[in-house]
């Protein structure tokens, strides 16, 4: 009877807490929505996708350069980072001798563990000067996806190296009592099994560079424009925000959290697209 | 040994809250006198800053209550002109028109000098080839040092207010800027000048002044031959600078008047210069 009435509290209490953090989310969204509701009102669509320049003071509102700059540095960051997280994964689970193997996760790990405005600072004193070098000023979008690298390529690892572990042992097994090389179960049986697992983590990675703000901020150069080629500076969605939300008001307040709006969507939409990956989904 | 340690931790806190009561009581006697509510509003600049002097101000007479709202100097005028507002923040001299209704009082001055690196020849440039480098017509040191290096310019994010004096000084438009770099704070635009020999920024001359006594490899410019340092600002001579001014209608109340006092006395200079702004006094 007791356990009963403990479980019926556990119950209530577990589906408190849950509803609270659900209803987080909607607030939020809710709340983005009201404060961006005045320069909704006062500019067209057209105006944050066709516009001429970011002044909010002169009432231009150009959002578009940074929704691109955004998308381009999380992507040029995620195709430096997924090989090189996917395949350092590879080795460890498959190739590196056991002793290595244990001491490398523990390094892996202390460099996930790393607060990014520690790598913005670093990309700041060492990655731009090196830039330079090549093209000045060096605060450009190849920075920002270099920083952002380092920022994400631990936790692919991580996510990459928990994915190999949950492949089935058998199948394993099975491959090698079959003769096959290590090369071919690698890339026929493990990489297919733990493809699910490894897109639903690489994705939600993928929001984390979205969402990067100091780090990126510090490298960027934060000049509003579509960049031309990697070495010219952008400023991101998150950058905006942090950069100009101390001083800003009224209509260029509701711009910045228009801005935040559409981060939240585009994050939305990556959750979205893990949901179609998710393992559950494929197991049931 | 750790039950030991325990104990007395416990009555180290029992001592200091039992000391923190008596001194709150004392202070609550003293001064008694101060109770109300100020209302002030008004430049966006010297707001953050009031509103830590008025914390200050709050611990030191803890019956008093003072708002801060901001919405721009214009509105601190007209919010003190209606008696919405005790007091007006307002980031720039007062007119003469304004001089004959209300009564100003200097809080501080804030000032922005043009900074490049150490490493960088150039000792002066003049008002014109700072707009000429600003605005894109001048983008390579040659013309101006000898160095062909292309001039990386920084520049502020809208709404900085060292963005609005420079602005003003220079008399151009923020639309007329080709930046190459936009930054947040000073101390970003400080970092970025001392790594890059070709860099140009415009800064808070408390903070540059500050960083250059650490060592920081970077120099400020002179502007009309006059140096860029917070003794030259606090005379006013400096000409890239504005005032920050409270401004009053008539006679004060007791609390305002109280709050002014505080706000431009030495115990205040600290404050002051930990925002970038120089103290008068």
């Amino acid at each position: 009877m007791s356990r009963l009435t403990n479980d019926n509290i556990l119950k209530t209490g577990l589906l408190i807490t849950t509803s609270i953090s659900a209803l987080c989310v909607v607030l939020i969204f809710l709340f983005l929505f009201f404060s961006s509701l005045p320069i909704l009102k006062e500019f067209q669509i057209n105006d944050f996708i066709f516009g001429e320049s970011w002044h909010p003071s002169e009432n231009e509102f150009y959002i578009l350069p940074m929704i691109v700059g955004s998308l381009y540095i999380m992507t040029l960051a995620m195709l430096i980072s997924v090989p090189l997280g996917i395949l350092t994964a590879i080795h460890n689970q498959f190739y590196s001798p056991k002793w290595f193997n244990s001491s490398f996760s523990r390094i892996v790990e202390i460099l996930s563990g790393i607060p990014s405005v520690i790598y913005g600072f670093w990309g700041l004193v060492v990655i731009v000067p090196l830039l330079a070098q090549f093209q000045a000023p060096g605060t450009s979008l190849l920075a920002g996806a270099i920083v952002l690298t380092f920022i994400i390529t631990p936790t692919i690892v991580l996510v990459a190296n928990n994915a190999f572990k949950e492949v089935n042992p058998l199948y394993i097994q099975n491959a090698i009592a079959l003769g096959l090389s290590r090369t071919n179960i690698i890339k026929n049986i493990i990489l297919p099994q733990a493809k699910n697992n490894l897109i639903t983590g690489i994705v939600l990675q993928s929001g984390r560079a979205i969402g990067e703000t100091l780090a990126v901020l510090m490298v960027c150069g934060n000049v509003v424009q579509i960049p031309g080629n990697l070495f010219e500076p952008v400023r991101t969605l998150t950058s905006n925000i942090a950069l100009e939300m101390a001083y800003a008001m009224d209509t260029h307040r509701s711009a910045l959290f228009l801005s935040g709006m559409v981060l939240m969507v585009i994050v939305l939409l990556l959750i979205i697209l893990t949901e179609h990956f998710s393992p559950l989904k494929t197991k049931s | 040994m750790k039950s030991c340690f325990f104990y007395m931790s416990i009555s180290m806190l029992l001592i200091s809250a039992c000391t923190t009561e008596q001194s709150s009581i004392e202070s609550n006697n003293v001064k008694s006198n101060l109770t109300g509510k100020l209302i002030i509003t008004g430049s966006s600049t010297i707001a953050p800053l009031v509103l830590e002097l008025a914390r200050k101000f709050e611990i030191k007479h803890p019956e008093s209550r003072i708002d801060v709202q901001t919405g721009g100097s214009s509105r601190g005028i007209a919010d003190v002109k209606n008696k919405v507002a005790d007091i007006g923040m307002v980031s720039r001299e007062l007119l003469d028109k304004e001089i004959k209704t209300f009564t100003g009082h200097l809080l501080a001055r804030d000032g922005i000098s043009i900074i490049v690196n150490n490493t960088n020849p150039t000792h002066e440039l003049e008002n014109q080839q700072i707009i000429d480098i600003y605005t894109g017509k001048i983008t390579n040191w040659h013309s101006l040092t000898g160095k062909d290096a292309e001039i990386t310019v920084i520049h502020k994010a809208e709404g900085r207010s060292t963005l609005d004096v420079f602005l003003q000084y220079f008399k151009i438009k923020n639309k007329q800027i080709k930046p190459d770099i936009i930054i947040g704070d000073n101390e970003q635009g400080i970092k970025l000048v001392a790594k890059n020999p070709d860099a140009i920024a415009y800064v808070s001359i408390g903070t540059a002044e500050y960083d250059i006594k650490q060592g920081v490899t970077i120099k400020t410019l002179p502007l009309n031959q006059i140096e860029a340092n917070t003794h030259t600002l606090a005379k006013g001579q400096f000409p890239l600078n504005r005032e920050l001014n409270f401004v009053t209608l008539g006679p004060l109340n007791q609390l305002a008047n109280h709050f002014i006092q505080f706000a431009v006395s030495t115990e205040a200079n600290s404050t002051i210069s930990e925002f970038g702004f120089v103290p008068i006094n």
